[in-house]
This record gives structure tokens, C-alpha cells and sequence, in this order.
């Protein structure tokens, strides 16, 4: 073997595994999509579980997997106040390192809920775990602390006693947090490597749980971070906070904003898609529509498709370009999870730990049903062709042929 | 060939760099390291040092940690988890490598009450974390102790203990070892069961005593709180408290009035205490306030000067003087409540203490939004009981 072929080889192995990272809340662009991924259809105890670890603590966070390794946050203690970050081999499913801190900020949640509610983000080389009580860890791939900021110990304010969840982005060179209360409410843009605070800007004083999502900008390599609130949606310039526009329509406050190459997707009257001007300024509304409204589970776009979960568990499926609804099912349950799509099925876990798997197409069927046989509140992540999913005690590896 | 050789060759001795790297611990120098950890402040301060003195301190080697433990005297919130990370990169290598903790330090430095509560906490985790005994052998004489986890882990220890007695059908035994835990209990969950228990055994506990609620206020409202605009507004009591006087209230004139809270967290239900509003057509005598501000007062006589900490519940918004100094304002409504959801920090003066408490009801009409009430207690910073002589 030549040396230019190993040195090919090497670059490619690094590009599947980046390409097969799963990196923030619903995974990469927050499109809760892996196109050419194709984890099982069923699984059981014996069947298609690559493997079960336990975990440290509660959450409703998702996992999040980047180079081989799935990193989990999890609260601990009577009162939440414990804070973990653990990392797990995927191939093996042991635990690789674990990391725990003090919370700084309020750590009162529904009891539903948890502190470790918004899913970690990386960046590849770092993991940047946020809490419900506004901690915001910086974690190497190796665990090593390579910076912790207490936003509540900065803004004493900030909180929300039912429990904040909005999940950080990286965008280029920053970490985006969105910590709308009624206390000290702001958005804030972190230096990844610094951890010092690039912008930070005032917002609506009211309870928000959504999560900020990026897109391009109008520069070329420019970045975007899109904020909602219940006011209207805004677009920042990732590196000053600066409002580049703002729609305003009443957003929800649970569901998170979807985007896709021209569209973006607010939950907000049902569901109010917007066309993205070729300048990147204003948008200008296509057309929303009541019958597919997301709640609590966010909007996926799937191509020329869009997909919604109402609270009663009915997906609904809608056409991009007229926002027509095509069709409807009943899964069944109620969705704290946002699903995730790998090819063509849909995979929809409920809060009882009830996962469906959907076929998508001209119509929806459910063709496995699927228990955990817990609480499942964290979306799921897909890497490597694998599912994981997280509950208040359990990692799962789902693969075919384990 | 040749080059798949040398490649490999190279590969290998790169692993192996980096491996031993990554992998040997060093004699580092503690203090100097711990205290760039300690100089940590809010927004990022002392980001940048910190986190280089962090990447040396980790290199320190298994025999140091006491020494970085100790390093957290001093430490604010935020260093502590700085100092934590640490610790547990120099303790996961240790044992990784097959290594050993220093044990037997690190057991001296759990007994040394002096230290940092946490720091002991940490050191009683690493021990735990390679000894099945330590729990058994370290927990139950820490019963009193000034660290809150360590306490708490002693006091459920001894729940235990009291549950199995009492299982055993040694009802006196049990009786003594759930005082025993009621009296160390810092934390609600176990104040209750230990509380629960001794009531079904018939013995008297005193619960709003042994926390500290304030049970006796004087109660004056409703004033106008319509857009949540009273929040801002300094009404009479907010200038100066005469109990003798009459203001003009919302709905009327409104006059102090003395309550006592038979509830066992203290909690003070303005909607069960202040007239309701007589002015509108649907009036009922069922109907809650909307845009209703209520004060709360109460002296509090102090043996001595002393830091303490009012801890306050209040599922409305909120703000708390002592002796007219503003400690906490919460503008938030209906986002629950709880048993020391505000902790504010103030200073008793010795003899008379004036404690104010101003509690906002907004108008906001679904069901769940209806409650206008607050409970407050006075505590040490690690929840013990203040209590006043009058």
C-alpha cells in the first residue's frame, strides 16, 4: 500500500467518523435527520441492543456522539444540585471518563423534568454541557475542564423554577445559549475556547424552553443564529449578537424552529414557514397552516416533507413548497421527544419509553413498535447506523446484528 | 513496504510519547496552581490563568491530592468546580493505571473539620468511590457535621438504622434514632420522614421551630398590583411601619391585621386573610385577589449580632427587607414554590429586627395561578434554625 493511498484512507476514516457525529440537540443543522443511516426496525432485550449502561443521574437531555464516543449529561442528588458529564465507548458501551460539578445557579424543576435537561453540544474537539441551572461546562474530548461558566452565579436572576431547557449551538467559533425567564433574561454567544463572553443580548422576559438553531449567513462562510421567543423570531450575527431582522408572529415556546436550505419552520399558528430572502434579510411568509402544528415535539423537514407531532401523539406529514397536509397517523402517546429520522423511517419515542418506528412515504405506518420500559424525555442521537437513547437511568446502543 | 515499516515505527513511538504524556503524574506546585483556580470570578475573570494552572494541576500526582483538596479554602462556587475536576482527572488516572489513593490522608483530611466542606465531601467520594466500608465506617460520626452533604448522607444512614429497629419491633430504639436524625436534619425530605415518624410514635416535634419559619406576622392589603405595576411602587409600609395606621388600600382602606400561621411550613395564604375585592358585580366570596399587593411584618429579637440567611417560598412575586434594607426582589409569578426558594443573605442587629416581606399577586386567570401566599424561615447558611426571643 502506497503511502498517498494510506494517507487517503486516514483522511476518509477521519470524514466518516466526523460525517457520523451527532453533534447538538436534534443532531446536525437540528434537522433530527441521518439520510443514509438505517438503524433496526425492532429490538428487544436479546435482539438488535448492542449494549445498556447505567447512568449517574436523571435528565431529559439527549445524548450526543462525537468521534466514537457518546457523552450523556445527567443531575443527581436530592436537589438536583449535582451535575454530570459521562462519556461512553460506543463500541464497547463503558464508561470512558466521568466528570461531576456543583450547580451554581437554581436547580427547582418540574418533577417531570430535570437539570440536566438541554442536550450537550461539541464542536468536535470540545463538549459544552448546559444545565438547568445555567452552568455551562467546557469539557476536552478527554474530559479535561477547559472552562466553566455559572451564568446564574453572573446574572442571579436567571431561572426558571419549572425548570429551564433550551439546548446550546455551537455556531463557528461560539456557543449560543438562550435563557429566557422572567428574571435576567438574555441570549448570550460564548468564545468556544476562551469562554469568555462574546455578545450577550436582552429578551423577552417571559418562560421560553426552545433552542436556538444556526444557518448561513448572508456573507459567504457567515453564520446565523436563529432565536425564538414568544414575541417573534430573530436572526443574530453569530459572532457580535447583532439583530440582523426580526418576524414578528407569536412562536411557541416549547417547540424549536426548524430551517432547511430556503424555509425556515416556526411553530408559531399551527406552523408558519417562511421563504429566506437571496439577500438574507426579512423573510417573507409561505404560508402557515393549523392543521400541522408541533407541540411539544419540534418540526422535521425531510426534503420536500415536513413532519409534525401534536400533543396526542397524531404525526402529521406537509408539503414544503404549499403547505398542504398530505396525511395523518396516530402513533400514539404523548412526544417530549423529538423524533428522529434515518432514512426513510421515522423513529418516535414517547415519555412512557413507547418507540415507534415509522415508514414514511405517500402514507405513514407504523410497522414495529418497540419498549424501554421507562421514561424517555431526551431525543435520541444516530450515529454509525446506531440509535441511543437515553432515560433517567439507562444508555441503550440500538444496532442491527447485536 | 519500506515506508509501511517506517510509518509504522513512527506511529508507534507517537502513541507511546503521547500515551506516557498523558499518562505520568507529576510533583506540581499545589498552591501556586490552586490559587489561579481560586482567583476565578464571574464572566470568565480569571478564565484564562485558570485554565492553564488547570491543565498542571490535573498532572499532579495521586499523593497531592489532600494537598489540592485543601487548596479549596477559600474557594468561591464557582473555583470549586475547578478544584473538582481536578481532583477527579488526578484520582480516574490513579486508578486507572491500577495505582492507589492515598487513603489513609485522605481519611485525615475528612476528619479535619476545618477544611472546606466540600473539599471533605470530595475526599469522602474518592474514598468511597475504592472502598465498599467507607460508608459504614466513616458516615455515622458525621451526624453533626458542618458539611451539609456529609450530614445529610449521616442522617439517612441513621434513618436507616431507626427503619430497621423499628422493623425489628424496637419501637424505643427506633423512637431515639429518629430524634437523633431529626435533630442533625438539615434538608426538607428528611426533616419530614424523620418528623413523620416520631409523630406516629406519639412524641411532640416541633417542626416550624426546628427550621425556623417566622409563624406570627402582622398582614396588611391588598394594594393595587393591575399590570404588575404595584411590584415598583413603595406603598406606606415600605416607608415606615406603623401598625396603628390605616392606608388607603385597592379596594378601600386597609389597616395591619395579626396573624398566626398554624401551618407546619409556615406558609401564609393572603387569599384566606385579606377581604376580598366588594367593588365588582361578580363578586364572590370564593373569588381569589388579582393585582393585589400584600406586606407582611414581623419583629425578630436577636441575642446578638449575627450573619444569617432568610430563606423564603413564594409562588408570587416578591421582594424581603430586614430593618429597611431591600436583601431580595423576585419578579416572577407563579413558577412554583417551594421550601427555600429565595435565600437571601442579611445581618441581625442584636435586639430588635424589623423583617418586611411584600408579596405581588399578578392577574393571570387559569387555575394554577390563583395561589397568594409565601413562607419564611431564618437559618444559618447551612440551614439551621435562628430563632428569635420574642
Amino acid at each position: 500500500m502506497s503511502r498517498s493511498v494510506t494517507c487517503l484512507l486516514a483522511v476518509l476514516s477521519v470524514a466518516f467518523l466526523c460525517g457520523a457525529d451527532w453533534l447538538q440537540f436534534r443532531g446536525v443543522n437540528g434537522a433530527s435527520l441521518s439520510p443514509d443511516a438505517a438503524p433496526p426496525d425492532s429490538w428487544s432485550e436479546t435482539n438488535n441492543v448492542a449494549w445498556k449502561a447505567n447512568l449517574p443521574g436523571r435528565g431529559a437531555s439527549g445524548p450526543i456522539v462525537v468521534d466514537g464516543r457518546t457523552y450523556v449529561t445527567c443531575s443527581s442528588g436530592v436537589k438536583q444540585d449535582r451535575l454530570h458529564v459521562v462519556c461512553f465507548d460506543n463500541r464497547t458501551g463503558e464508561e470512558v471518563w466521568q466528570r461531576e460539578f456543583w450547580a451554581t445557579g437554581r436547580t427547582l424543576t418540574h418533577p417531570f423534568s430535570a437539570v440536566a435537561a438541554p442536550t450537550p453540544a461539541s464542536d468536535g474537539k470540545r463538549i459544552f454541557a448546559f444545565y438547568s441551572s445555567n452552568d455551562l461546562v467546557c469539557l476536552d474530548l478527554d474530559g479535561n475542564l477547559l472552562w466553566y461558566r455559572g451564568l446564574a452565579f453572573d446574572y442571579p436572576k436567571a431561572g426558571n423554577d419549572i425548570g429551564m431547557a433550551s439546548s446550546p449551538v455551537v455556531v463557528g467559533e461560539t456557543v449560543v445559549v438562550q435563557i429566557e425567564n422572567q428574571g435576567d433574561s438574555f441570549a448570550a454567544g460564548i468564545d468556544v475556547a476562551t469562554g469568555e463572553t462574546r455578545w450577550r443580548v436582552d429578551r423577552d422576559r417571559r418562560a421560553n424552553w426552545v433552542s436556538p438553531i444556526a444557518m448561513p449567513g448572508k456573507r459567504e462562510g457567515s453564520r446565523v443564529v436563529l432565536l425564538q421567543s414568544g414575541s417573534g423570531l430573530t436572526a443574530h450575527d453569530s459572532m457580535t449578537g447583532e439583530e440582523l431582522w426580526r418576524y414578528d408572529v407569536p412562536c411557541s415556546t416549547t417547540p424549536s424552529v426548524a430551517v432547511s436550505e430556503d424555509h425556515i419552520f416556526i411553530p408559531a399558528n399551527g406552523l408558519t414557514v417562511l421563504k429566506l430572502a437571496p439577500d438574507a434579510t426579512v423573510p417573507s411568509l409561505a404560508w402557515d397552516s393549523s392543521q400541522l402544528s408541533p407541540s411539544p415535539a419540534s418540526p422535521i423537514v425531510v426534503g420536500d416533507r415536513v413532519y409534525t407531532m401534536n400533543s396526542s401523539g397524531v404525526l402529521s406529514c406537509g408539503d414544503v413548497a404549499t403547505g398542504d397536509r398530505l396525511w395523518q397517523l396516530r402513533v400514539g402517546g404523548k412526544y417530549w421527544s423529538t423524533p428522529v429520522v434515518a432514512g426513510d423511517r421515522m423513529y418516535c419515542i414517547n415519555s412512557d419509553g413507547a418507540a415507534k418506528v415509522v415508514q414514511l412515504g405517500e402514507k405513514g405506518e407504523v410497522v414495529s413498535s418497540n419498549e424501554f420500559s421507562d421514561e424517555i424525555k431526551g431525543s435520541p442521537a444516530i450515529s454509525g447506523g446506531a440509535l441511543y437513547v437515553r432515560s433517567d437511568r439507562f444508555l441503550w446502543k440500538i444496532a442491527r446484528g447485536s | 513496504m519500506k515506508y509501511n515499516a517506517i510509518f509504522a515505527v513512527i506511529a508507534a513511538c507517537s502513541f507511546v510519547i503521547s500515551f506516557v504524556q498523558s499518562s505520568v503524574a507529576e510533583q506540581v506546585d499545589v498552591e501556586t496552581l490552586a490559587a489561579k483556580l481560586r482567583a476565578v470570578g464571574p464572566k470568565g475573570e480569571g478564565h484564562a490563568d485558570a485554565s492553564k494552572a488547570w491543565q498542571s494541576l490535573a498532572q499532579a500526582n495521586a499523593e497531592q491530592l489532600p494537598a489540592v483538596l485543601a487548596g479549596m479554602q477559600g474557594a468561591g462556587r464557582l473555583s470549586e468546580n475547578w478544584f473538582r475536576a481536578a481532583v477527579e482527572a488526578i484520582a480516574q488516572r490513579q486508578v486507572k493505571q491500577g495505582g492507589q489513593l492515598p487513603v489513609e490522608a485522605l481519611e485525615g483530611f475528612l476528619a479535619d473539620t476545618r477544611q472546606a466542606p466540600r473539599a471533605r465531601r470530595l475526599a469522602y467520594e474518592l474514598i468511597a468511590g475504592i472502598d465498599d466500608s467507607a460508608e459504614e465506617r466513616l458516615i455515622p460520626g458525621l451526624l453533626n457535621d458542618p458539611s451539609l452533604e456529609l450530614r445529610r448522607d449521616a442522617v439517612a444512614l441513621a434513618l436507616q438504622n431507626a427503619a430497621a429497629e423499628e422493623k425489628a419491633g424496637k419501637k424505643n430504639e427506633a423512637t431515639d434514632i429518629y430524634a437523633k436524625a431529626f435533630a442533625a436534619a438539615r434538608e426538607l425530605d428528611q426533616i419530614k420522614e424523620a418528623s413523620g415518624k416520631l409523630k406516629s410514635f406519639g412524641q411532640q416535634v416541633d417542626v416550624p421551630r426546628h427550621m425556623g419559619f417566622v409563624m406570627e406576622w402582622q398582614l396588611i392589603g391588598p394594594f393595587d398590583n393591575v399590570d404588575g405595576k404595584g411590584f415598583d411602587v413603595a406603598y406606606a409600609p415600605e416607608k415606615g411601619i406603623d401598625l396603628a395606621a390605616t392606608y388607603e388600600g385597592k379596594v378601600g382602606n386597609v389597616q395591619w391585621k395579626q396573624h398566626r400561621t398554624s401551618d407546619e411550613f409556615g406558609i401564609v395564604d393572603l387569599n384566606e386573610i385579606f377581604e376580598r375585592p366588594k367593588d365588582g358585580n361578580d363578586y364572590k366570596l370564593t373569588d381569589e385577589h388579582k393585582g393585589a399587593v400584600g406586606y407582611a411584618f414581623s419583629k425578630f429579637e436577636s441575642e446578638q449580632a449575627r450573619e444569617i440567611e432568610i430563606r423564603v417560598g413564594c409562588i408570587n412575586a416578591n421582594k424581603i427587607w430586614l430593618n429597611g434594607e431591600l436583601l431580595t426582589a423576585n419578579q416572577v409569578y407563579h413558577a412554583g414554590m417551594e421550601v427555600d426558594q429565595y435565600v437571601a443573605h442579611g445581618q441581625l442587629k442584636k435586639g430588635s429586627n424589623e423583617i418586611l416581606v411584600k408579596v405581588c399577586q399578578n392577574e393571570q386567570e387559569e387555575s394554577w395561578a390563583q395561589r397568594w401566599q409565601f413562607q419564611l424561615r431564618v437559618c444559618d447558611e447551612l440551614g439551621t434554625a435562628v430563632l428569635a426571643k420574642n
